[in-house]
């Protein structure tokens, strides 16, 4: 399992370079901003058929995190379907997917603004849910003392041996963590974004995802 | 049989002119289906095309639009409308003439399809978005006539093949209409025909007299022009002289850097202030109006420029152009010459500059060329896919619609009546679902097909997505060049985007004479930051858009094959004597390599003559290989007629690299992840509606940035790599930058003969490609004088000596 192993409040974490983030002591895992149905939104609007394959895409991902990690609790941190009639109308085979991954876990749906209410899937569905004295919620609160939250897809660039790279990064300091958006049609916020610069500390950290993960000091 | 009406005669001769032929000849044949004039510039191609229309509508009875006008530039539709009002006013004829662009006020254009003009002047998007309203039947009830002006220019493009569509859509509106089409001299004139004429119908073609042979020759210095270089620096006294000499001259450059450092030179050499202009299509439009206006008044002795005016606009007295630069292909010397001299039968004059010594080459095999009047051009191929899916959902706009009929509307243009109904339904099923393997959107699909077969817009306000992103000009083909922002962020120039799509991180290249490292490519701008202890590995693209055609390629291989050259000034002679004695000619039947070494590198240079595009995809394609065979290449240089390549190991077996299965793998490999074939897609998704550049939903957070078409184009390479944007992308890479189809030329023109000689120094044709390295675009002063310094040290490595200059050389 690919990852970098760091520490919230004394709680061990490792980011896993697919942009999961793993909790081995609740074996938990948490991702943010799948935006399952995003194509079927935008055809929905009439705006463009986008190829359907980015749920398909984003499963497999999942799975494949799920199996490495073995975890017991999956958290999605909101904007888990690009809208309510997303998760409405998910594909009765993604649908089936989806349910066989949560078999045998504790599985938690934390509304985000894309999709604020109880989705017709199993497990649970929270406004925001308290881990080992850690609050997962969508969208970070300035104020918030440890916190996981995830809404702004956060990426970050940098030059490294004359590349530049931009990867969807976390955001990571003493307090909190901001997740990258898990789901494959999705794009990004620049870390050197003022809202998120504002909510980071000065001595953040980003780890890219990719390939490895990376931590570099957060480029802002 | 139309007559010419006695008070049109009395116009002509009030204005002391009298009716040419084809003028007569166009009104004769006015009830001609279709008709394409080819008339050289001056020869009054406009009113001929004009002419039956005025006298049609002179009686003043007829109501709505009678005759659309579409030209490839706004400028030249508003140009025209200056023209015409002159006849229309002098003889108190009763017609409304209007034009209609992208600039009309949004008023006017409302009317405008209520109550059309008798003349509407528009352009093919103008055209394409009037085709897409609900009561486009009403707009152009009645109209009979159709003019395309230039259309040879549009039919190289993607816009003429849209522009055709929309005549198929007019023509079953209106089914007596008739299409004349006005083009320059081009070299294959029924290929016009076919793409102007519904198909099946024939098109008659009017040749109008010519005139005599242009007065064409090679402009001949005191001083040699250098062994490299495109900025032709040395022949500034010889052209101020010539521009002294004439009334107004046109200078013609093959990219607009050369046209800047051209023009910069000739005023500092302009002792006596005369008014010179420069006017490119990068320069700001205020500024270029201010250049035409001047221009039109006569109050310009010069103009330096590229081709930005190559389309027809009514410049004034010209007497004289003169092309920097070898000519890349003769059709468009041919019309730039015509530009010189509108007095009809006086022979326009031109001189042809060459920028360096192999140039000097391929301005001669030019010259035979215009002389022989053998005029080249590459066949289009059938029309693009996705114009074709734009057009789809244009037809949806107006209405429900039945896909046999729209099939047979399609398949009566030119470019497109070999489409087979399975790609045509291909297409409808791109835009009614996406065409995607997994059905996914059948009940959000974008058009629906109705109990009665009709297909039509599930939801009527689409159209206004669709009408806000009709067209298919791309962005420019050059892409800024500007330091990162964190290191101020300076603009250094222009690249071309197909040498940017080459470039990866850390690459280093010239511009502006500083070498600069490739950082990143943000919103369709280089960003570098400055390198100066790095040697370039990759020198910037030479900035010719277009590769040296195929027939002029072959006619410098022609020349190369002479026994001797007295055509050919001493200097470049004694050259090409030097390689033959030294190497060995290149030539067509076979594929010459060379390989020496120099500087603790080895050399291979290939002379594949198959034009600067084919040529860098070639040297891509085979450095790639190389490096698989451990034969440490470090870098490569293209040019018309050879690749350099450069690295640790020689060539000793040429033949395994030229396998032509083997390339073709190795480009299949590089295309699949290569930024070229992402651009591509992003052209092509764009232009058939998956990728929207307009939406009026765009309320940009400015937060989550939209997501990169390259997600897209990943996505569907791994789930749905049949998918048909993809086969679309492959398509138009293939015929754009890759320009595979001359490799594939060039293979088997040689059929597998390749000879290597392996020599102990550069040869002289090869010495010219070292300077190609350091050659850049946009080369100061400074950096003229060391490439001098620089030349003349390699020229006497290979045994050549440079002619004192000021000698005579002819």
């Amino acid at each position: 399992m690919r990852g970098y192993d760091f520490t919230l409040k004394d709680t061990k974490l490792t980011a896993l370079a697919s942009g999961a983030l793993y909790m081995p002591q609740a074996q938990l895992l948490c991702v943010s901003d799948l935006h399952l149905g995003k194509a079927g939104r935008r055809a929905r609007l009439g705006e463009a058929l986008l190829p359907p394959y980015e749920t398909q895409d984003t499963l497999t991902r999942l799975e494949q995190d799920l199996k490495a990690t073995q975890a017991r609790q999956v958290i999605c941190l909101g904007d888990s379907f690009d809208d309510l009639a997303a998760s409405a109308s998910l594909p009765e085979a993604e649908t089936l997917w989806l349910t066989s991954l949560q078999a045998g876990r504790h599985w938690i749906w934390i509304e985000g603004n894309h999709d604020p209410g109880p989705v017709d899937l199993g497990g649970t569905h929270l406004a925001e849910v308290v881990v080992d004295g850690i609050v997962f919620r969508h969208i970070a609160k300035p104020s918030a003392q440890v916190e996981i939250s995830g809404h702004y897809h956060p990426k970050a660039r940098l030059v490294l041996r004359g590349r530049t790279l931009s990867k969807p990064a976390f955001l990571v300091d003493h307090s909190r963590v901001i997740m990258p958006a898990y789901g494959t049609y999705t794009g990004g916020l620049r870390s050197d974004d003022p809202a998120l610069c504002n909510l980071m500390a000065a001595d953040a950290l980003a780890i890219l995802t990719g390939r490895e993960a990376r931590a570099v000091p957060m480029p802002r | 049989m139309t007559a010419l009406p006695p008070a049109f005669e009395t116009w002509f001769a009030s204005r002391g002119w009298s009716i040419h032929h084809h003028q007569r000849e166009m009104l004769a044949r006015s009830d001609d289906p279709t008709l394409l004039l080819i008339a050289p510039t001056g020869g009054g191609k406009t009113l001929a095309g004009f002419l039956p229309t005025l006298v049609d509508l002179a009686e003043g009875t007829n109501d709505g639009l009678h005759t659309l006008y579409i030209s490839p530039l706004k400028a030249l539709a508003a140009d025209i409308k200056r023209n015409l009002r002159t006849p229309v006013e002098e003889m108190g004829l009763p017609i409304r003439i209007e034009d209609r662009t992208g600039d009309t006020p949004s008023s006017r254009k409302r009317r405008q399809r209520a109550d059309p003009p008798h003349i509407l002047l528009t352009t093919p998007e103008s055209l394409a978005l009037l085709t897409s309203y609900e009561d486009a039947d009403r707009t152009f009830n009645g109209l009979k006539r159709v003019v395309v002006d230039e259309i040879h220019a549009l039919a190289e493009s993607k816009r003429g093949d849209q522009l055709m569509l929309a005549l198929t859509r007019l023509q079953a509106l209106c089914p007596d209409l008739k299409r004349v089409g006005l083009s320059a001299t081009v070299e294959d004139p029924a290929a016009i025909a076919h793409l102007l004429a519904r198909h099946p119908d024939p098109c008659a073609i009017l040749q109008a007299d010519p005139g005599p042979d242009p007065d064409i020759s090679m402009l001949t210095t005191d001083e040699p022009p250098p062994w490299a270089g495109g900025g032709a620096a040395y022949s500034i006294p010889a052209v101020m002289t010539q521009i002294e000499a004439h009334n107004t001259t046109l200078i013609f450059h093959n990219t607009r850097a050369q046209a800047e450092i051209f023009f910069h030179n000739l005023w500092l050499a302009n002792e006596d202030a005369l008014p010179i202009g420069i006017h490119h299509g990068s320069l700001d439009r205020v500024q270029r109006e201010r250049v035409e206006g001047a221009m039109q008044r006569g109050e310009l002795r010069a103009i330096v420029c590229t081709g930005s005016l190559d389309l027809g606009i009514d410049w004034g007295d010209v007497d004289l152009v003169i092309q920097i630069g070898a000519p890349k292909n003769v059709k468009r010397l041919v019309q730039r010459i015509g530009r010189a001299n509108h007095r009809y039968n006086a022979p326009s004059k031109a001189l042809l500059v060459p920028a360096n010594r192999f140039e000097v080459v391929e301005c001669q095999a030019a010259l035979d060329a215009v002389r022989a009047h053998d005029l080249d051009g590459d066949p289009r191929g059938p029309g693009p896919f996705d114009v074709l899916c734009q057009h789809i959902l244009i037809r949806a706009c107006a209405g429900p619609f039945d896909a046999s009929e729209l099939y047979a509307e399609i398949t009566s243009a030119g470019a497109y009546a070999d489409l087979t109904r399975d790609t045509f339904d291909d297409c409808l099923k791109f835009c009614a679902t996406g065409g995607y393997a997994l059905r996914a959107y059948d009940q959000w699909q974008r058009l629906l097909q109705r109990p009665d077969g009709h297909w039509q817009l599930r939801d009527p306000r689409a159209t206004q997505l669709i009408r806000m992103n009709i067209g298919t000009i791309q962005d420019t083909d050059t892409l800024k060049v500007r330091l990162k922002r964190s290191r101020g962020g300076k603009p250094l120039g222009e690249i071309e985007e197909g040498f940017a799509a080459t470039l990866t991180p850390g690459d280093t290249f010239l511009i502006g004479g500083q070498i600069v490292r490739f950082e990143s490519l943000r919103e369709m701008t280089v960003e570098v930051s400055r390198n100066a202890a790095k040697k370039p590995k990759v020198a910037t693209f030479g900035g010719t858009k277009f590769a040296t055609s195929t027939q002029l390629s072959q006619r410098i291989l022609d020349i190369l094959q002479q026994p001797n050259w007295p055509d050919l000034p001493d200097h470049t002679a004694d050259w090409l004597h030097l390689q033959r004695d030294v190497s060995q000619m290149p030539q067509a039947g076979e594929l010459l390599i060379e390989s020496f070494p120099r500087d603790g590198r080895e050399n291979t240079v290939i002379y594949g003559f198959a034009g600067r595009n084919a040529m860098q995809t070639l040297g891509l394609l085979l450095t790639k290989r190389m490096e698989e065979l451990g034969l440490a290449p470090l870098g490569f240089v293209s040019t018309d007629y050879a690749t350099m390549i450069w690295g640790l190991e020689p060539i000793t077996d040429p033949a395994p690299l030229f396998e032509p299965q083997i390339l073709r793998e190795g480009l299949e490999a590089w295309l699949a992840g290569n930024a070229l074939m992402k651009r591509t897609f992003r052209a092509s998704a764009t232009i058939a509606g998956l990728i929207q550049r307009n939406s009026p939903s765009a309320r940009k957070s400015g937060r989550q940035a939209t997501m990169s078409s390259d997600i897209i184009y990943d996505t569907l390479a791994k789930y749905d790599p049949d998918h048909l944007l993809l086969s679309i992308t492959r398509i138009e890479a293939m015929r754009g930058l890759i320009d595979f189809g001359r490799i594939e030329e060039m293979l088997a023109r040689i059929a597998g003969r390749i000879t290597l000689r392996r020599l102990e120094h550069v040869s002289p044709l090869a010495a010219p490609l070292f300077l190609e390295v350091g050659r850049t675009p946009v080369a100061g002063e400074g950096q003229e004088r060391l490439l001098s310094i620089e030349t003349d040290r390699l020229m006497a490595e290979a045994g050549l000596l440079q002619p004192t200059k000021g000698q005579p050389t002819n």
